[in-house]
């Protein structure tokens, strides 16, 4: 336990002493502050010309949870596909280029201390991107009573899913020495599993089922309108575990080609 | 302390290391010796756990590499040839996670850290960053990574590549100081570098153990020295005095035969008429000489193919510097240590 840690803490502070982590907030807090004004501007404007028609029917519907924190979340979930490739690429293509893999492999750890703590030390900077979300999100709380416990949620949603993304991502990450390889490679198999489910619209086939299934964008829907279900759970963990044991599997197999 | 047994690593059809066996005591320093693709950094990481070995068992105390890793990582400082550190971190910090991973409890991180730092003799770039450190302080603060655990075993890929002569010879002392309380196995292609640190020298070429050896006894064979077959009909111990008798013969030892007839081994300083005096003795004592045969000796040939190596690398140096007349003073600098080391050869 103390070593997953010690690795993690290490792969957190590289984040902070090189660029990345400040380049990713950044990123981060101009993209999602701008998806998250124009959603608060278009909620006030509606809820504007809504009380001005006199509350009518739709009007008990218009709740900032539904209008302004789910879609924000929900296209968060975008940028995402362009930040974890630039969170994970390094995690093992770096060590492999420089050699310090080699401090690594002759330490007293097993395989699963250098992995899950890697593993760990990105999520933790994906937590912070989140932080910055809630801060966003923070603000309305001050000026109106959203209900907290859809946005909790929908944070664990993201939370999973950055967690399915980025053990993707150190996956890639392992079978390269070039970080531009990782980072492309991690970025295009995101993207196709981002879209995998779009083959549905079309098709009814068990294939495009399955497809629908594999695909990551479908199981956040339902985080980000509050609903924790168990199916997108499992599937979120599954694709954890995966990510994590095929990188044991390919660190194993680096010893043997080395 | 460290037991290698019939050790084979391939790689696809290519053997890196064929067969190879040999035993370290406690308190050892080992050198091995041998051109650059000889497999000693791939010995070397079999040692460490980094490589598993195709074929054979290696034990450090006692202990199989392979089914004991942790065990046996834990009594292992180990520097690669290109030392292992992360560019971004200070050279403190760096200690302190190397530190941790080796398992050191968290009470003792801070010593360790002094102590390593002290003993490498780079307590001035502690709060440095690795990036900014010159060649000879990376070298010295993967010594103290090495060191950071007190480990039992030390394994040195080429402890000295790259180095001035003045850090080349402060890190042979280190070496040699941290003898007796650890065992150490270090690789080089240099010879004047084993024969000053090394209590014992293993020599490997393509894969295979040529000699196992002190010092002393290899560079007298290496330099200068030359060995004889002879066949001679005549009494044994008068053959053998005549033979020793002659001027520049070492060693004498009888091969086969018996006191009749025998083959002679003989030991000879270099000297082209070494052949023809002895075959002289022989005929002139009355006795019968049936071969005289010069034997060659594989170890020269390694030697030969060692120091020009070496010569070959000061040569590209040396054009390097000529082509860029206007290379930067660290370049240059560099360029000079190699020379100085071929020299030193």
């Amino acid at each position: 336990m103390r070593n997953i840690w010690t690795i993690a803490a290490r792969e957190f502070r590289v984040y902070f002493t090189s660029p990345i982590a400040y380049i990713v907030l950044a990123m981060f807090a101009v993209i999602f502050g701008y998806f998250f004004t124009t959603g608060l501007a278009f909620f006030l404007d509606y809820s504007a010309q809504a009380a001005a028609q006199g509350g009518g029917f739709g009007a008990p519907s218009l709740h900032v949870n539904q209008f302004v924190i789910e879609p924000s979340l929900g296209n968060m979930s975008i940028v995402l596909l362009f930040l974890v490739p630039m969170v994970t690429m390094r995690l093992f293509a770096e060590e492999k280029r420089s050699g310090t893999i080699e401090l690594l492999l002759t330490s007293p750890l097993r395989d699963y201390h250098i992995i899950l703590g890697k593993w760990l030390g990105a999520l933790m900077l994906f937590a912070c991107l989140l932080v910055v979300a809630t801060a966003n999100i923070a603000v309305l709380f001050f000026y109106t009573t959203p209900d907290w416990k859809p946005v909790a949620v929908a944070l664990l949603g993201l939370l999973l899913m950055g967690g399915a993304m980025i053990a993707i991502g150190t996956f890639l990450s392992t079978l390269t020495k070039n970080q531009i390889v990782a980072g492309a490679l991690t970025f295009g198999i995101l993207l196709l599993l981002w879209v995998l489910n779009w083959i549905s619209s079309y098709e009814t086939s068990t294939f495009s089922r399955v497809c629908e299934y594999l695909a990551i964008s479908p199981h956040f829907e339902q985080f980000s309108k509050g609903v924790i279900e168990v199916k997108d759970v499992v599937y979120y963990l599954s694709a954890i575990s995966l990510g994590l044991f095929m990188s044991k599997r390919s660190l194993e197999a680096l010893r043997w080609q080395a | 302390m460290i037991a290698v047994e019939g050790v084979t690593k391939r790689y696809g059809t290519k053997t890196a290391v064929n067969n190879i066996s040999f035993e370290v005591e406690r308190g050892e320093i080992v050198g091995f010796l041998g051109p650059n693709g000889a497999g000693k950094t791939t010995t070397m990481r079999i040692l460490t756990g980094f490589l598993p070995p195709t074929m054979g068992t290696a034990r450090i105390g006692g202990l199989d590499v392979s089914e004991h890793p942790i065990e046996v990582k834990k009594k292992i400082g180990y520097l690669p040839e290109s030392p292992p550190l992360y560019p971004e971190m200070e050279v403190g910090d760096y200690l302190r996670f190397v530190a941790s991973i080796k398992g050191i409890p968290k009470s003792e991180i801070a010593d360790r850290i002094d102590s390593a730092l002290e003993r490498a003799s780079c307590t001035d770039v502690r709060g440095l960053l690795a990036s900014k450190l010159s060649k000879g302080y990376r070298q010295r603060v993967g010594l103290a990574q090495a060191l950071i655990h007190n480990p039992e075993v030390l394994i040195l890929d080429e402890p000295t590549s790259g180095l001035d002569p003045k850090q080349i010879i402060e890190v042979r002392r280190l070496i040699r100081s941290l003898a007796g309380e650890h065992t150490i196995i270090l690789s080089t292609h240099i010879l004047p570098e084993v024969s000053s640190t090394c209590s014992r020298i293993i020599i490997i070429n393509e894969g295979r153990i040529e000699a196992s050896d002190t010092p002393e006894n290899l560079t007298a064979q290496l330099q200068g020295a030359n060995a004889m077959r002879l066949d001679v009909e005549g009494p044994a111990e008068q053959v053998r005095a005549r033979l020793e008798s002659e001027d520049g013969v070492r060693q004498v030892a009888r091969e086969s035969g018996g006191d009749e007839r025998a083959e002679w081994r003989v030991e000879v300083e270099k000297d082209p008429s070494a052949a023809r005096r002895l075959a002289a003795a022989v005929v002139e004592s009355g006795w019968g000489l049936y071969a005289l045969q010069p034997l060659g000796l594989s170890l020269e040939d390694i030697f030969l193919k060692l120091t020009s190596q070496e010569e070959d690398g000061a040569a590209d140096a040396s054009a390097d510097e000529g082509a860029e007349a206007d290379s930067p003073p660290e370049e240059a600098s560099q360029a000079d240590a190699q020379d100085e080391e071929a020299l030193d050869s």
